[in-house]
């Protein structure tokens, strides 16, 4: 075995943490910072009801991340399987409750922030499918009985959030999942085969979907059609985006926001409010400053030399991306509504502990790059 | 080892082709950001504009109107409300009673206020009760911490000093209705007010004003947040009457006398109207302020229509007092002079039919001058027979009947001058000569106005001219006044002078038909005819029975006419009176119209300028035109 001698194995914290990839977390502050200013504005110029909440989640999520990136990436490799049946095992608790409860139920009350297990499922998922595909072999990739697990995987989740129902956030664990798949080397025919069965299955779909759901997708597909009622939204956002120009309104200006033409302002369409006040500038900064960081996981995945965190930091970087092109295409009517905040900025406890903890993994990914997972 | 090799170099070709993907999307979201805010910015940029920016009307403050020495006639009164905010209100049931405990308050206004809360946004101020009394804004202020969302303040309402006596004249205002909502968008302001009748329809547009605008700046439900820019609103036009403001009120007050009135009094040169009046009158008052469904039925149903301005589209048969065109037609014809006579035997025989004249024993021989006086009627059917209709109708029309004045109240109606021509196009049927013999003494299809009666007299007292009636001083100026004077008629003065004489000898001879309601006192001394207009043909049974017209029913009496002038030198006022089933011109109508041409020669409207606010220059505008 030429396998490279590992140089970092035997790290003590400290060396961890003078190694810590201090890059990304400017990048991430930098990120975080863009949205405490925009929750302040949209509090009209106020730290309180939003802004002061989300820099303090921040501060403690934050601390959790660096803990994450400090822990030898052995135990996470270790955790996986526990971890996720214990994720499984809370979304069965969230459908339970929600059963006993009233209605549709999402998450779990923990008294300072309300957990939504579905957000952390989706880290949980690359996890085990990382985990899985760690000792695969080319051969084992081409196999499709291999495959038969991963699908079970990804699905078990898929199908207890659909339950929920959220198809958003089922439709975003299956994509993870299936890119994860994609970067463990699954053959490109199961992807050609999956589209064209997702294509068969759409009229299926369409049938089980909730009357509301049809309603977004056909708003989405003419939003001006229904400028009051279900489109409008939509319409909002784009002329909230659209006016604010190249220069943008000004910091605390922004009309549409300010004066509530902008629905869920301090979440789902946070980024309308930072593009109206702060112009095509603002928006493309925050846009540069996301590109940095998928870099950043790409980076970090190139320079692993297992398959577990190659996987893993990919996976999360993955993971990362498809929330904020979900959120900032929805908000620009490229794609339909979901209820998709954006990470690291959008007001909301699980979606930022989910954020940093993902990027908490991605570091202890770089930190082991060089290290030899034994089990 | 090779296929771990050929394994990291698929992970590698994977991980680029997924960092491309990202970088591609970013791409996507960058572009799609750079199309909506630069390439479609301006347009997005009005959409939001027209999102946030409010235009609000704001009212414009209505004309007043005014008479001839500046009295307001209609003034915009201040109009006390008081309003609860919902949103302010912690418990707007519980504000409503504690108010109720200080003004009146009807409990369905309660209901309504607290229905209306339910439906509307909160933030939008409902009326609880308008035209509250200072007492009661003071003790509503006073209490305004104990009545939290409760607030008071203060509009406009149209009102009406002179109430029923300018009803008619002036009209009154009212809420818009679907089909009267036009171009201007200060009509659809809430409780906004239009002209319905009158003058203040008829320069409505004037007195209205130009609303101005206030950009305001709204969040999503509408509310207010700030002012951005402001144009104040222009008050309308005020417009002033020639009409003598108290002149009109007597005039009012002594048509009520009767039970269905109307009266004109004008000037004889100008044409200025000094007072027109018709009875019964309203309130215009109550209708600004709402009128209940009861009063307005009452109004509808009474039998003397005291919603009709009767002085200007009552249509009467002229009667008698048609006699003076009779007489000047037959001047005119040269089929008389003024020295023809005839022999009145109490009635005129054509071919087989038989005119009765009123007076059943006749009077005898009769000239032109006293056939005026005594109202022989046999005189006229034998001129009419000379004469023909066809020259009494155009004579008739040369005085003003038959047609619209350009008045500028809209509800002026044109009468009727019938002719031969007239019969056959509206009938189909040719004329009689027995019909010749009805109209020369303003019966039968003959119809006037109290207006046009007016402008006849005018027209026969002030030398000969074409006088038209009017009544906005502004018009003075515009019309009279550039046009020098009205167009002279071709009437010889000999004939003016005769018919006048003719007229003088009916107040002021003891056999006149007015003599009884002469002017005692000399200085205000009048001249005049009287007339008594059939409603229903009088039957031979009657005539037998000698059944008096006072015992049939009110509907079918007869109606009194007078027209007249003043003074008796130099006239400058005529004056014409109608009492609807009044019975006799000469009991009915003289009397009303002597107190009348008293009042207005005492007060002498004519002898003072004319007041117009801001254009001094006019001020001469009296409207005398030399004779």
């Amino acid at each position: 075995m030429s396998r490279s001698i590992t140089l970092h194995s035997d790290q003590n914290i400290f060396e961890r943490f003078k190694h810590l990839n201090w890059g990304l977390v400017v990048l991430i502050l930098a990120v975080s910072c863009i949205g405490f200013t925009a929750l302040y504005s949209a509090a009209e110029g106020s730290f309180s009801p939003w802004a002061s909440k989300q820099m303090m989640r921040f501060g403690v999520a934050a601390i959790g991340m660096i803990i994450i990136a400090l822990v030898d990436l052995k135990w996470w490799f270790r955790l996986t399987w526990p971890l996720y049946f214990l994720g499984l095992s809370l979304l069965i608790i969230v459908e339970v409750m929600g059963h006993i409860g009233m209605g549709a139920q999402r998450w779990i009350n923990l008294g300072f922030m309300q957990l939504q297990p579905s957000e952390l499922m989706k880290i949980v998922v690359v996890m085990a499918l990382a985990r899985y595909f760690h000792t695969a072999s080319y051969e084992d990739m081409r196999r499709l009985p291999f495959l038969v697990i991963p699908m079970f995987v990804i699905l078990a989740p898929v199908a207890l959030v659909l339950l929920q129902p959220d198809l958003g956030t089922a439709l975003m664990i299956g994509m993870v999942g299936a890119a994860v798949l994609f970067i463990a080397g699954a053959s490109i025919w199961l992807y050609i085969g999956g589209a064209v069965m997702v294509a068969a299955s759409v009229p299926v779909a369409w049938h089980f979907m909730h009357s509301y759901q049809k309603q977004r997708v056909m708003t989405f597909l003419n939003p001006e059609s229904d400028p009051l009622g279900a489109g409008y939204h939509i319409t909002q956002s784009k002329i909230a985006l659209g006016s604010g120009g190249i220069n943008g309104k000004g910091f605390l200006e922004g009309t549409q926001s300010r004066l509530n033409f902008l629905p869920e302002k301090q979440t789902d369409f946070i980024f309308t409010l930072w593009a109206e006040e702060q112009g095509l500038f603002g928006g493309a900064l925050l846009l540069a400053l996301f590109g940095l960081i998928f870099f950043y996981g790409l980076w970090i995945a190139l320079h692993c030399r297992q398959n577990f965190p190659r996987y893993l930091a990919l996976g999360l970087s993955v993971n990362f991306s498809l929330y904020v092109f979900i959120n900032i295409a929805m908000v620009m009517g490229l794609i339909p509504v979901v209820g998709a905040p954006l990470p690291l900025i959008s007001y909301g406890g699980t979606s930022m502990l989910a954020a940093l903890i993902g990027f908490g993994l991605m570091m202890s990914c770089s930190l082991s790059r060089d290290s030899k997972i034994s089990r | 080892m090779k296929k771990t090799r050929e394994q990291v170099k698929v992970f590698t070709r994977r991980a680029f082709v997924i960092g491309g993907l990202q970088g591609a999307l970013l791409g996507v979201l960058g572009g799609r950001l750079a199309w909506l805010q630069v390439a479609q910015g301006g347009r997005y940029k009005t959409l939001s504009d027209k999102n946030r920016i409010n235009m609000k009307l704001l009212a414009p403050t209505r004309g007043q109107i005014v008479d001839r020495f500046g009295v307001p006639l209609a003034v915009n009164a201040q109009n006390f409300r008081v309003l609860v905010v919902p949103e302010q209100a912690d418990n707007i049931e519980q504000s409503l009673r504690a108010l109720k405990k200080m003004i009146e308050i009807p409990e369905e206004d309660i209901a309504r206020v607290l229905k209306q809360a339910s439906k509307t946004a909160k933030f939008v101020p409902i009326e609880i009760r308008d035209d509250l009394n200072w007492e009661d804004v003071a003790r509503i202020e006073v209490n305004l911490p104990d009545l939290p969302g409760l607030s008071t303040d203060v509009g406009e309402q149209r009102s009406y000093p002179f109430g029923e006596a300018t009803a008619h004249l002036i009209g009154y205002v009212g809420a818009v209705s679907e089909s009267e909502i036009g171009d201007d968008p200060v009509l659809s302001l809430p409780g906004f007010k239009i002209g319905k009748t009158g003058i203040e329809k008829r320069f409505d547009t004037e007195m209205r004003g130009k609303a101005g605008r206030a950009e305001v700046e709204v969040n999503v439900i509408g509310r207010e947040v700030r002012e951005l820019q402001k144009h104040e609103s222009r008050k309308g036009r005020r417009v002033t009457l020639t009409v003598d403001g108290e002149l009109q009120r007597f005039t009012q007050n002594r048509l009520s006398q009767e039970k269905s009135a109307s009266a004109v009094i004008m000037d004889a040169h100008s044409g200025a109207v000094y007072a027109l009046a018709s009875a019964p009158s309203f309130d215009p008052n109550a209708f600004t302020s709402g009128l209940s469904a009861a009063l307005w039925e009452e109004l509808l149903a009474n039998p003397a229509h005291p919603m009709t301005n009767k002085a200007v589209s009552g249509q009467y048969p002229p009667a008698s007092t048609f006699k003076m065109v009779s007489l000047l037609a037959g001047l005119q014809s040269g089929k008389i002079t003024k020295n023809t006579t005839a022999f009145c035997k109490g009635y005129y025989e054509y071919g087989s039919d038989r005119f009765h004249c009123w007076k059943s024993g006749g009077h005898g021989w009769v000239d032109g001058r006293k056939a005026l006086q005594v109202s022989c009627d046999t005189y006229f059917y034998e001129l009419a027979t000379e004469v023909g209709i066809d020259k009494i109708a155009e004579v008739a029309r040369m005085m003003g009947l038959g047609q619209r004045l350009d008045f500028e109240l809209a509800e002026e109606r044109p009468g009727l001058v019938p002719d031969k021509a007239w019969k056959l196009g509206q009938l189909g049927k040719k004329w009689q000569p027995g019909e010749t013999i009805v109209a020369s003494i303003g019966q039968g299809y003959m119809q006037a106005t109290p207006l046009q009666l007016a402008v006849m007299m005018a027209r026969f007292v002030n030398g000969g001219y074409a006088v038209k009636p009017w009544i906005t001083a502004e018009d003075l100026a515009k019309n009279a006044l550039s046009s020098e004077n009205w167009p002279k008629l071709p009437i010889k003065p000999e004939h003016i002078k005769m018919i006048k004489t003719g007229m003088d000898r009916v107040v002021n001879s003891e056999k006149g038909t007015a003599y009884g309601s002469r002017s005692v006192d000399p200085a205000y001394a009048f001249s005049g005819k009287t007339g008594t207009g059939q409603v229903q043909r009088i039957t031979m049974q009657q005539r037998h029975s000698g059944i008096k017209n006072e015992d049939l029913a009110w509907k079918s009496r007869h109606h009194a006419l007078f027209v007249g002038y003043a003074p008796l030198k130099n006239p400058r006022y005529v004056c014409s009176v109608v009492v609807e089933h009044g019975i006799g011109g000469s009991r009915a109508a003289a009397p009303l119209a002597r107190d009348l041409l008293i009042e207005t020669q005492k007060r002498d409207p004519g002898a003072t300028p004319i007041h117009i606010q801001g254009a001094e220059g006019l001020g001469k505008a009296t409207g005398k035109v030399p004779t």
